[in-house]
């Protein structure tokens, strides 16, 4: 916890040192805005149950203090970088990625393990991050598709997807990338079905499965495990 | 889904000391143990599971699959699906159990699954799934069964009872029916082995208790006798989609022949159903019409008839009749046919 003091402290996404991702010049994005409708103007709707009682902490301060009644410690290392945060034991690692971190890459379909949106690395192993507790995860390495790549830096399945066009609407993109990323280490034979078969956890609704098998296909081809 | 304490159990010992204090360990209980997450959780945001407190065992040294002396295979209760499906000993010695785990799922839920989890693992059916529904015998004793006056075609044929139909869903139970798996619990009042046979319960009129777990129960290791020598194997499995979707109806069956001409006389064999039953079910009425005959088609289909005879179909799934008599032929046909 000690290296945790300085790097490891969870900012605010504005002033997250290590942010790099493009910003538009007037300080507003999509989610900024929706964030802002949703904190002052929609408050008599019934909100989720992470958002009023999970609370990002500075590490220091944990340290001295306990966690807010009904919240636990959490320490999570997510893409290489630790965060400490105080969370009820009900926060899917799903809802904390999005809520508590604003890892909003990773996306939430159906919540209940059938859609793959949510779908995240755990020790290089893809899970769907919507059916495990936040609190289960001390100590893993977590992988998000922010950690995958980044604009100007794409894994090469990113920059597949883009190629063939492996998609329409984008929502179940971010889940189907990190299936794909991961398919590329699991014992998968050669053929277009084997690759049917490894992504049947990540339902595309606007239905660009052809064109995200040619994606997966070509990075295969390009140094991928073909046993 | 309410909140509950979490907890991190750091042996199994603790892990089953921390859970005895739980009224049941059936449905309701009000302590559980989460693995993998992938049933639990689901029922917890459904809020047909509400534990007050929950015991974390992913810490525990449970995920390793060992070869013992004897020729068994110890699998270890955290031992995830994926893995169990391509450990070397499972593909080499009891394919149908990989092919049965490889059918399950998708790959990312084979990732988190347990092969303790996966035993415990709650039906799919949707009255006990949707709350809504104020009659279900399984999640609210004596309050009826929505599912047998319902939409009923995804419900059991085999072990129901007239308070539940419920179809237990694993695949991976059913090859470990097959295969005469036995279960090492680690209780509150010690250790003890539990054969796949006597594990699970019928509904009869407490449908809530699906299986022979009392709190603090934790179960430690699966077991898998040695191979039969010589036999040959098979898991069908027939669904909605080719992929990714629970069992209409499913067969793992193991053959053994004498090697005689015309396929031989079976000298073995090990009929197990999953999709029609309200718990994983051996067949050993199947399994008495093969052993001593002739390994051919009007045997497998006698054996078929054999399984389904005592089968009550419901309104919507008379038609899983036949189809789990075709599912045994083609499942025998396909394994005796293997060089």
């Amino acid at each position: 916890m000690s290296e945790s003091k300085s790097s490891n402290t969870v900012l605010p996404p504005e002033i997250s040192a290590n942010d790099d991702t493009p910003k538009p010049k007037n300080g507003f994005t999509r989610r900024t805005i929706l964030s802002g409708i949703g904190a002052a103007g929609i408050a008599v709707t019934a909100s989720p149950v992470f958002a009023a009682t999970s609370v990002i902490v500075d590490t220091e301060l944990v340290e001295q203090s306990a966690p807010p009644a009904g919240t636990i410690l959490v320490s999570l290392t997510i893409n290489g970088k630790t965060h400490a945060l105080n969370i009820e034991p009900r926060v899917t690692l799903l809802d904390c990625l999005r809520e508590n971190l604003d890892l909003t890459g990773t996306k939430k379909g159906c919540d209940h393990g059938q859609c793959g949106a949510c779908t995240v690395h755990i020790n290089g192993r893809r899970v769907n991050s919507c059916l495990t507790f936040a609190a289960m995860h001390r100590g893993d390495e977590i992988t998000t598709i922010e950690g995958i790549g980044q604009p100007g830096n794409l894994h090469a399945m990113q920059a597949a997807f883009i190629e063939h066009d492996g998609f329409q609407c984008w929502y179940c993109t971010s889940g189907q990338i990190m299936s794909a990323v991961a398919l590329l280490k699991e014992p998968w034979g050669p053929e277009d079905k084997d690759v049917k078969e490894a992504m049947a956890g990540n339902i595309c609704r606007c239905g660009a499965y052809p064109n995200i098998i040619a994606a997966v296909q070509q990075v295969r081809g390009n140094g991928g495990s073909k046993a | 889904m309410i909140d509950f304490q979490i907890v991190t159990a750091e042996s199994p010992s603790q892990a089953a000391q921390l859970a005895s204090g739980s009224q049941t360990a059936q449905q309701g209980a009000d302590i559980r143990f989460v693995a993998g997450g992938t049933t639990l959780i689901d029922l917890m945001k459904l809020d047909v599971e509400a534990p007050k407190k929950v015991i974390d065992i992913n810490r525990l040294d449970l995920a390793k699959v060992e070869k013992q002396p004897d020729g068994t295979l110890r699998v270890g209760a955290l031992v995830r699906n994926a893995d169990l499906a391509h450990d070397p000993n499972v593909v080499r010695d009891y394919p149908v159990l990989s092919q049965a785990l490889l059918s399950g799922a998708s790959a990312q839920l084979r990732n988190m699954a347990t092969t303790g989890g996966n035993l415990l693992q709650r039906t799919r059916c949707m009255y006990f799934r949707d709350l809504a529904f104020t009659d279900c015998n399984k999640r609210i004793p004596g309050s009826g069964c929505a599912a047998m006056g319902g939409l009923n075609r995804t419900h059991a044929i085999l072990g129901t009872s007239d308070h539940c139909i419920a179809t237990h869903p694993s695949d991976m139970a059913v090859a470990m029916m097959a295969l005469e798996a036995v279960v090492h619990v680690n209780g509150a009042s010690g250790e003890r082995d539990i054969p796949l046979a006597d594990f699970y319960l019928l509904p009869g009129t407490t449908p809530q208790n699906e299986n022979v777990l009392k709190p603090g129960d934790l179960i430690t290791y699966v077991t898998l006798p040695a191979p039969i020598p010589n036999a040959k194997s098979h898991y069908l499995k027939l669904r909605d989609r080719a992929s990714y979707e629970f069992a209409l109806a499913s067969a793992a069956v193991i053959v053994a022949t004498d090697g005689g001409p015309s396929g031989g006389k079976i000298t073995h064999s090990r009929v197990a159903l999953g999709g029609v039953a309200t718990r994983p079910w051996r067949s050993h009425e199947a399994e008495r019409a093969l052993d001593g005959k002739p390994a051919n088609e009007a045997h497998f289909r006698a054996a078929a008839e054999a399984a389904l005879r005592d089968a009550k179909p419901q309104s919507g799934n008379k038609y899983k009749i036949e189809l789990a008599k075709r599912c045994i032929v083609r499942a025998l046909t396909t394994a005796t046919a293997q060089a």
